[in-house]
């Protein structure tokens, strides 16, 4: 049989009574004041505000109307273990998931050495249960090495535990090789997930190809080198009847030929990076290094197809591509510095404050999207209902901070966020129903 | 002006008394023994991480001219071939206090970082494909001394636009200074999105003519690896500057170093048109009024020691 896709590190299972929150779960249909009971790591009751009362050995958390969530679902993040640990591991990235509302995450691949091995993948995932705090799944590579020329043993590693499989940090480019991997999903299922990039277009590239690339005299990347991959891929997994899932789309030009793809029958899903909604090519003209990610920020005009996309649900859900770098790789000329920001700590915040306050969309599909990346994985969705483990996230939408005044929980400090003021603090995270995160200033009342 | 990083920094008032100050140093080069002593006891460092004659021996001309003291460190030879980082390498020259560093690095932006991490004046000699302001400067001088004034003149810069740190200073540069500018080359080493920088952007010579000065940029060999262009045997079939098209009263420049037969013909290069010495000459007495603005202007003496803070309080984050 094969293992369960994701894994938890040890927590205790959580007694709580959170006390008039308000609670927010668009698929649950909830959107009210509740008194919410959590017992032995399970919603146990919801009741209406100030009817539920305190049992013993059970903690009380007086809600006083702040927000809690059904916990966010990233399906994009480097952990960087093994092999770079001085970035980020497992304790340090899933402490910063659930610092930022994260009740599960999927890892990606490119580490050191690359998860493309059954025997790799055992290890890590015990590692895990010892240290991660939220629920971690492991996406190994379509190819051995993520060199794109022999498919890594898929059969074995699903059966070991892997959620589906990607080469992330590179496309598979050969369009055979892909067409391999998705005739032999059939046998092993899982989703393959593609990072979308020509790298005859790229090459030489480290921003996007535009006016503020032709100012800097630092190469381009069109954004052609990612839209005609998608729209080959769509294609190819067409033809074969393949599920494909497209990571980190970053232009317009890629969500039509994902619209596209959709309105065929396609069996395809997608995802966007909250940097991608929210910044663009502007930001990159003071060559901070914590602006360079893969995709480049695009143009404002790319920003709004993405946010368009994410409304109308040609993008499934918001994935931050959490990619953490030392300061030394980082704190050197830009076109020296790896690609990459970090972004479990400020997704929701960072969206809250540029998408919903200002009105462009709406809080419940913010949560929706926030969410929806574990169905897309056959993974269960976080819900707020009775009877559900506790997978919840406990904000105070008011809360304004400054990103990364109080440091960060990763070990990199790379956001592409940093300094900026934001809106919506995460109090309190369970995961696997076991607190997870607390915030250091919550006070816990009547404990 | 505490640091020159890019020609964008510069308006035109700033440019003008640049230009005003080289003239009066330009008269300096004519004397027996070429030196002031304005910058007596001042420190410029040389930083070059890529290879350079010209530009770096017309900055240490320039700094020598004013009396300062000059070091020279090249990259190749050095820490930096052990794996030294360009923060290390900034913060370790710094503690010997230079008043100056000039800066030429293969990176752009790496004069800002740099100018983050240490208290000298920071000259940007090149970065990358992104800017040479001091380039920009001696052409502006130069074609001063030529036309006069360059309102209205159309400037043509005409050949590598897309790997060229020159161009990219010089279109800002000579716009500032009230010139139209256009720029002309094979599509495939235009950059996509340049006419943001405000000029017209042409791929073939025919409208040359209409052109009163004519800058043609350095066809590198290596571009050919990547076909940028098929062949340069095409290129220069297509975008030399020769005596053909070019016409006597054209003003011709050139950045250096000059490919004969490839972007310019022997023809041209020899005639009384080409002011390409003239922009060598330009570059000693231009550069030294840059670090005579930067280090003699607004800053005061370097402090008796006693007084002075930490001299290198780099900033830990970067720019």
């Amino acid at each position: 049989m094969a293992a369960q896709p994701l894994v938890h590190g040890p927590r205790k299972a959580a007694d709580l009574l959170l006390r008039d929150v308000h609670v927010l779960d668009p698929r649950a249909r909830l959107d009210a004041r509740r008194d919410v009971r959590v017992r032995a790591g399970e919603v146990a009751e919801l009741g209406e505000p100030g009817t539920l009362a305190q049992e013993p050995e059970e903690e009380l958390m007086e809600g006083r109307g702040h927000h809690l969530f059904p916990a966010f679902f990233d399906p994009h993040v480097h952990l960087r273990t093994p092999g770079q640990e001085h970035k980020e591991d497992l304790d340090t990235g899933t402490r910063a998931a659930a610092a930022g509302g994260f009740a599960a995450v999927l890892a990606m691949p490119n580490t050191d050495p690359v998860l493309d091995s059954a025997p790799l993948l055992r290890s890590l995932r015990e590692t895990a249960a010892r240290e991660s705090r939220i629920s971690v799944g492991f996406m190994p590579g379509i190819t051995r090495g993520l060199q794109g020329e022999q498919l890594t043993e898929m059969a074995e590693l699903r059966q070991e535990g892997a959620v589906g499989f990607t080469d992330d940090g590179k496309p598979v480019t050969s369009a055979g090789m892909l067409r391999k991997a998705l005739q032999y999903q059939r046998l092993c299922g899982g989703v393959i997930a593609l990072h979308e990039e020509d790298p005859t277009l790229s090459r030489g590239g480290c921003i996007h190809e535009g006016a503020v690339s032709a100012a800097l005299g630092i190469g381009g990347i069109p954004t052609i080198s990612e839209s005609t991959m998608v729209a080959r891929d769509a294609a190819i997994a067409g033809y074969e009847d393949a599920r494909v899932h497209f990571q980190h789309l970053s232009c317009a030009a890629s969500v039509e030929a994902v619209a596209e793809a959709k309105a065929s029958g396609v069996r395809a899903s997608t995802e966007v990076s909250p940097h991608h909604l929210l910044l663009t090519e502007e930001y990159v003209r003071g060559m901070d290094t914590r602006m360079k990610m893969n995709p480049p920020l695009a143009t404002e005009a790319d920003r709004r197809a993405l946010i368009e996309g994410l409304r109308t649900g040609t993008i499934d859900c918001v994935a931050t591509d959490h990619a953490p770098h030392a300061r030394e790789e980082k704190e050197v000329p830009f076109e020296q510095a790896p690609m990459g920001t970090t972004g479990l700590e400020t997704a929701f915040a960072a969206l809250y404050t540029g998408l919903v306050l200002p009105g462009v969309i709406e809080l419940r599909l913010l949560i929706e999207r926030m969410t929806a990346g574990a169905a897309l994985y056959e993974l269960p969705t976080h819900t707020i209902a009775v009877g559900e483990p506790a997978n919840l996230t406990l904000l105070d939408l008011d809360a304004e901070f400054v990103a990364g005044e109080r440091g960060w929980e990763s070990r990199s400090e790379n956001c592409c966020f940093a300094g900026r003021k934001l809106r919506g603090r995460v109090l309190l995270t369970l995961s696997g129903g076991g607190v997870v995160y607390r915030e250091r200033a919550f006070s816990v009342v009547g404990a | 002006m505490n640091h020159l990083l890019s020609i964008r920094d510069l308006d035109r008032g700033t440019i003008e008394r640049i230009v005003a100050q080289a003239e009066r140093f330009a008269e300096v080069s004519d004397r027996e023994i070429k030196k002031v002593p304005a910058l007596r006891g001042r420190m410029v460092l040389n930083l070059f991480y890529e290879a350079s004659t010209r530009t770096r021996s017309s900055f240490e001309l320039a700094a020598k001219r004013l009396s300062a003291d000059v070091v020279n460190f090249a990259a190749s030879g050095s820490s930096v071939e052990k794996g030294e980082s360009l923060k290390d390498t900034v913060l370790t020259l710094s503690a010997h206090k230079p008043d100056a560093i000039v800066l030429r690095t293969p990176w752009a932006g790496a004069s800002e970082l740099v100018s983050n991490w240490c208290s000298a004046a920071i000259v940007n000699a090149g970065d990358g494909k992104r800017e040479h302001p001091t380039q920009a400067l001696l052409d502006v001088y130069t074609l001063k001394g030529r036309l006069g004034e360059l309102d209205g003149a159309s400037i043509w810069i005409v050949g590598d636009v897309a790997h060229s740190r020159v161009a990219r200073s010089d279109i800002v540069a000579f716009q500032r200074m009230g010139a139209k500018v256009t720029v002309a080359g094979p599509p495939t080493l235009i950059p996509r999105g340049i006419e943001a920088l405000g000029c017209d952007v042409r791929f073939t010579l025919q409208e040359l003519p209409s052109a009163d000065v004519v800058y043609a940029l350095r066809m590198q060999n290596e571009r050919m690896d990547d076909t940028w262009v098929p062949s340069i045997r095409e290129y220069a079939a297509w975008y030399q500057v020769n005596g053909r098209r070019l016409s006597p009263r054209q003003v011709l420049m050139h950045p250096g170093p000059v490919n004969r037969g490839v972007e310019l013909s022997g023809e041209v290069v020899d005639s009384p048109q080409a002011v390409i010495t003239a922009q060598v000459e330009a570059g000693v007495v231009v550069r030294m009024a840059v670090l005579y603005e930067l280090l003699a202007g607004a800053r005061a003496p370097a402090p008796a020691p006693s007084a002075s803070p930490s001299p290198a309080s780099p900033e830990p984050q970067p720019a």
